[in-house]
Formats: structure tokens, C-alpha cells, sequence
């Protein structure tokens, strides 16, 4: 397990040097902050001074060793439009959206693990055919639409819930959080359960196959056979076999929904990285663009290693070894 | 008198496909004694399995128990309840199934699934059903039996995850064992451990055995009585010496022609021409005409199940009575 972990570890930091070279490179081509920033009437002079003093003289390769070096302490570079460090930037928003992907997961969880063990039990019945007909529906209908109808009926029509902004917020370990009150859990309702739907329809398709597939086993029969209860049958034998999957797969997801509720956060102005990154994108901030990118580098490697050591617990027959 | 342990009578279990209905038990009848050995014999798809399903109560959808009683110690089965059904199955009536790397959940733990069926039918306290578990796997000559219980089932051999299997059966000390080929995967020597483990069983506590094969040998060891299975019906049935030394039905004789053995030794082995019929829309008559060294115009009429000798039942209507009669 512990030589596991260092072998990940080295890979994180391969992973991370190659990441930051393709995104340093990739927002440098992307166009030149210069022209947004400065103002046209400034002078000669005035230009050249602001170049320097974004570091934006430098040949390439230097600028890429000096933002390097820095963020090998902890400063990935100071945002050109908010004139604040980009890191402290995004860790502001990041509350928001880690509470809102977490609410969109759980929800996914909690409607579609049942709804998808009811239809890999049942395939037959009209409810079994009504949930996967859903499913499709939850696939295909688009997120900002889905979203705007969702404002539609209950904010706007029946009044229930709040439509924008993330409400009264509680202040936890020097960060903000709406799911600590009433009102922020109202304000979180709608765009938790927007962001869900696709998550809703991932979890019910493979809860459901996983669920056909394994009641054909013969352990499934033998446990019947034993005379257990239907019950322990399908909540011991099946459902433990069913989760490595689902697991693998709302992992992933989840680095997705944190790193790209862009669409979601903007319909139900939701302030959060998603909506942080859009704007950084339209005005060029790169150290903020770069910043972000590198964060979610990270994410993705931290979630990988979550969903792999879960394995580990959900499955005796998958030991964390080192070897490659 | 006692009735006894199980007695099927005519069972039929037809499973309903898209493509017709395939009988894949159709009319099979046999006794089982207490603290006897039943060998069911015939080839794979012959209904072998369908059969033990049948006795649990575990068809599972399209197929269906359409016919026939199956009487557990003279109650008809049907008659019980789905819970009844349940309270039965591992407690009095317990299987063991012919793949042991797929018989135990591979996620879960040996004591987890040996608690659970202790659980199941007894009212007992969580530590003396682990007791319990840890004295049925010595029983089955699992080594260390304690540090074995919280073991998963992939640190098993395949020998030894049957003997967990057969330790989960032995659990309720049931009066019926259906044990569906326990040993085909194993090795020899393993299997010989086994078999003389479900002697000492039927010996002990009386327990009846449905030992389903397709290894004569094995029958032959073990088995007091045999039933030859041939398209979802029972060929020939009768005390076990008598039958694999002057079999009635050809097939039978064909079966046990097909066997290798030293006596004959360089000599071409005798073969059942053809194959297995497809048990879909079987035509009737004999299943095994196609196929029958003795088929004969009469044969294309469904032949009965009669009694030729006392105790010896076959469903041919030309059985081998002579050969029988000089052996």
C-alpha cells in the first residue's frame, strides 16, 4: 500500500510537470493579454512599463521557468484584472462549487441507485420501462434548458424556491457554505438537482446492468438456495458486486461536475469556480486560467487515487500493489 | 411407516422461450431413502440440474414447475408457501452446486457467508453461529477452520472453496443434500476426499443425497440407487449394481459402454452415435430412437415407464431382459 501510494505520487508530479507545460503553452497561443488590458491611449512607454511589469517581456521559456518556480511555492501568479493572487482567487469560489457538485452526486446517488436496482430487478415492469425511458430523457435533454425550466416552474411560477445566488451562508474553517442553512439549502435545491439529472441517468443505466448481470450468478443462486431472505440477497450479494462500477464512474464524474458546472453555475448564477473561469477566459487573465487548470489537474489525480483505494475496500480481489 | 425423504412423481419443469417451449424436465419420477445415495446420471442438458432446482423451488423465469408432486418427507412442496419454501431450502434441503469458484460471492467474506445461513434458520447469538461455522468447516477437513473464517473466497483452491460450500450445506445437518457434480472441477484425489465425506455424512445423520453426475464411476461408488436421465426424462432407474452390470434401457448401455476402462484396453472404445436431441419440440415418442441400436417402428409411440424387474423401472419397450437374465 505505502509503496502504492509513492509510485502515485511520482506519477502526480510527471503528470502535473506535463500538464503545466501544455497549458502554459496552450493559453500563450491563445492571444495576447497586452491588447485587452492597456488601455489604447496609453503611450510608448506606459505599454513597455506594464509589459515588464507583468513579466510579459521575457522570452517563453523564461517566463514558463519563472511562473515554475513560483508555483513550486504556492503562487501561481496574480490575476491582471482583480489584481489579486490567482490561487486565492479560485480557493474563494471553490466552496461553492465543491458543495454543489458534492449535493449534484448524493442526489445522483440517492435516486439512482434505487430507481436502477428497481429495474435491474424488475426489467419487465411498466414502472422498470418508465425509469429507463427516463433515463434517456436525462441524458439527452440539454443542462441549460433543463435548468431554465426548472427556474421556470418553481421560481417563477409556483414561488418554491429561490432562483439565483447561493443564500445565507455559514462560515466554516475560514471558507463559506450555503448546505449549513435552510435558506442556503434552498438556494442550493435547484442547481444541485440540475447538475444531477445526467449523473441521475448514468447511475440508473449501470446500476440497472450491473444489477442483470450479476443476479445471473451462481453465487446469487447459491445465496437463495441458502434460503436467505430476498432482501439480504439483493442489499448483500448483488448490491456489493454492483458497486465498482457505479463507483468508478461517479468518480470521474465528479471531477467533470466540479471542473466544468460552467453552464449550471451561470444559469442559476451560482457563484463558483465554473463562472470564475468563464469570465478569466473572455478577458485573457491567464494567471488565473492557469491557475484554475492546474487545480483541476490535481483534483482528477486525487480522485483517481480515492476511487482506486475504494476499489481496494469494495473488492478483496483488488490489492494495491506496487507494481506498475 | 415413514415416508421417504423425497419422492418426485412425475415432475415436469418446461421453460417457455420465444422459440417454444423446451421440457427440459418432462415427467421424472424417483424416491429418495433416508441416509441414501440417489445417482443422478445422463448427460449435460439432460435435465440433471433443472431437476435439483426444481426439488429447491429455484426455477427462475420462463421456466416454470408445470407438472408432477415433489413430496420432502411427505409434504407435497407445492402446497408450502414462498416463506415456507425459504425456511426449506439450506436448512432441510441444501444444495451444492457444480462450479465452486462461482458458488461464493467473491466480495464477501467466508464467516459472512457461513453467519448469514446460520442466521437464517436459527435463532442463535451472532458468536455461536460463527462457532458453528468454524465447526462445519473442520468437519470438511479445512485446516485452521478459525483463521480460514475471515478469508475471502479467492485466497481459496478450488478444492477448497467446495469444501467451504459443503461446510455451508452440512451447516443445518439437512435431511436432503443435492450436491450438482461437486466434483467435476476438482482433482482426483480431492474428489475421493469428498465422496468419502458424504458417506460418512449419509451414515451419520441419516441425511439423504442426490449425488448428480455424468461420471459413472462415481455413481458406482457411492451411489445406492441410480436414475439415468435422457431428454428431460428418465431413462432407466433401479439399485445401482444392477443396473450398471446388466443395464435395461440401450441407452444406459451405451453409457456405460462409452466409459474407457482397463479390461478392454486398446480396443476401440463403443460410442453412442449421433448427439443429444434439442429438448425443443421434441417429437414424441422415444427421445433416444435416433440414435437406438434397437429402434423399430413402435418406438416413434411414447413408451412407458414400467417396472421390468422388481425395483428396476426403464422406458423402452425392447429392454436387454435377456442379457439381464444371463448376467
Amino acid at each position: 500500500m505505502t509503496v502504492f501510494l509513492l509510485r502515485r505520487l511520482l506519477q502526480a508530479v510527471g503528470v502535473v510537470l506535463a500538464m503545466s507545460l501544455l497549458v502554459f503553452l496552450g493559453v500563450y497561443a491563445i492571444g495576447d493579454p497586452v491588447e485587452i488590458l492597456i488601455s489604447p491611449e496609453a503611450d510608448q512607454i506606459e505599454r513597455e512599463r506594464a509589459v515588464k511589469a507583468l513579466g510579459l517581456d521575457l522570452p517563453l521559456w523564461q517566463q514558463y521557468l519563472v511562473f515554475l518556480g513560483r508555483a513550486l511555492q504556492g503562487d501561481l501568479g496574480r490575476s491582471f484584472v482583480f489584481n489579486e493572487p490567482a490561487l486565492r482567487l479560485i480557493l474563494q469560489r471553490m466552496p461553492a462549487t465543491l458543495e454543489l457538485a458534492f449535493g449534484a452526486t448524493i442526489v445522483a446517488l440517492l435516486i439512482g441507485l434505487p430507481l436502477g436496482l428497481y429495474a435491474g430487478l424488475r426489467p419487465k415492469s411498466a414502472l422498470s420501462q418508465g425509469i429507463m425511458a427516463g433515463s434517456i430523457l436525462g441524458f439527452s435533454l440539454p443542462t441549460f434548458w433543463v435548468g431554465l425550466m426548472l427556474i421556470m416552474v418553481f421560481a417563477v411560477q409556483l414561488g418554491w424556491l429561490p432562483s439565483t445566488g447561493r443564500g445565507e451562508t455559514v462560515e466554516v474553517l475560514g471558507m463559506r457554505w450555503s448546505f449549513l442553512t435552510r435558506d442556503g439549502l434552498a438556494h442550493m435545491a435547484m442547481p444541485a438537482l440540475n447538475l444531477a439529472l445526467f449523473k441521475i441517468s448514468l447511475v440508473i443505466r449501470l446500476t440497472r446492468a450491473g444489477v442483470r448481470e450479476t443476479m445471473l450468478m451462481d453465487y446469487v443462486k447459491f445465496a437463495r438456495a441458502k434460503g436467505l431472505s430476498p432482501a439480504r440477497v439483493t442489499f448483500v450479494h448483488v448490491f456489493k458486486n454492483i458497486l465498482i462500477p457505479v463507483v468508478t464512474v461517479v468518480g470521474l464524474e465528479f471531477g467533470g461536475t466540479i471542473a466544468f458546472s460552467v453552464v449550471t453555475e451561470s444559469v442559476f448564477a451560482w457563484p463558483g469556480m465554473g463562472k470564475l473561469i468563464i469570465d478569466s477566459i473572455n478577458v485573457l487573465d491567464r494567471p488565473v486560467m492557469v491557475a484554475y487548470l492546474m487545480i483541476i489537474v490535481l483534483l482528477f489525480i486525487t480522485i483517481n487515487l480515492v476511487v482506486d483505494i475504494t476499489y481496494s475496500v469494495l473488492d478483496p480481489r483488488v490489492r494495491l500493489e506496487g507494481k506498475a | 411407516m415413514t415416508p421417504p425423504t423425497l419422492e418426485v412423481r412425475n415432475l415436469r419443469t418446461h421453460f417457455f422461450t420465444r422459440a417454444g417451449v423446451v421440457k427440459a424436465v418432462d415427467d421424472v419420477s424417483f424416491t429418495v431413502e433416508r441416509g441414501k445415495v440417489l445417482g443422478l446420471v445422463g448427460e449435460s442438458g439432460s435435465g440433471k440440474t433443472v431437476t435439483g432446482f426444481s426439488i429447491l423451488g429455484l426455477v427462475d423465469p420462463p421456466g416454470r414447475i408445470t407438472g408432477g408432486q415433489i413430496l420432502f418427507k411427505g409434504t407435497d412442496l407445492a402446497t408450502l408457501s414462498e416463506a415456507q419454501m425459504r425456511d426449506l431450502r439450506g436448512n432441510r434441503i441444501a444444495m451444492i452446486f457444480q462450479d465452486p469458484m462461482m458458488t461464493l460471492n467473491p466480495v464477501l467474506r467466508i464467516d459472512t457467508q457461513m453467519i448469514e445461513t446460520v442466521l437464517a434458520h436459527a435463532r442463535v447469538s451472532r458468536a455461536e453461529a460463527r462457532q458453528r461455522a468454524r465447526d462445519a468447516l473442520g468437519q470438511v477437513g479445512i485446516p485452521s477452520p478459525e483463521e480460514r473464517l475471515a478469508a475471502y473466497p479467492h485466497q481459496f483452491s478450488g478444492g477448497m472453496r467446495q469444501r467451504v460450500a459443503i461446510a455451508i450445506a452440512l451447516l443445518h445437518k439437512p435431511d436432503l443434500i443435492i450436491a450438482d457434480e461437486p466434483t467435476t472441477a476438482l482433482d482426483v484425489t480431492i474428489q475421493g476426499q469428498i465422496l468419502a465425506e458424504a458417506q460418512k455424512l449419509c451414515t451419520q445423520y441419516g441425511t439423504a443425497l442426490i449425488w448428480i453426475t455424468h461420471d459413472l464411476s462415481v455413481v458406482a461408488g457411492l451411489a445406492d440407487d441410480i436414475a439415468v436421465m435422457y431428454a428431460g426424462k428418465v431413462a432407466e432407474s433401479g439399485p445401482v449394481s444392477e443396473v450398471l452390470d446388466a443395464p435395461l434401457h440401450p441407452y444406459t448401455r451405451g453409457l456405460i459402454g462409452s466409459v474407457p476402462s482397463r479390461n478392454h484396453r486398446g480396443a476401440p472404445l463403443s460410442q453412442i452415435p449421433g448427439m443429444t436431441p434439442s429438448l425443443l419440440n421434441l417429437p414424441p415418442g422415444c427421445a433416444f430412437r435416433a440414435r437406438c441400436p434397437r429402434a423399430e417402428a413402435r418406438c416413434a409411440e411414447p413408451p412407458p415407464f414400467a417396472e421390468y424387474l422388481p425395483g428396476r423401472h426403464a422406458r423402452c419397450i425392447h429392454p436387454h431382459l435377456a442379457e439381464v437374465a444371463a448376467a
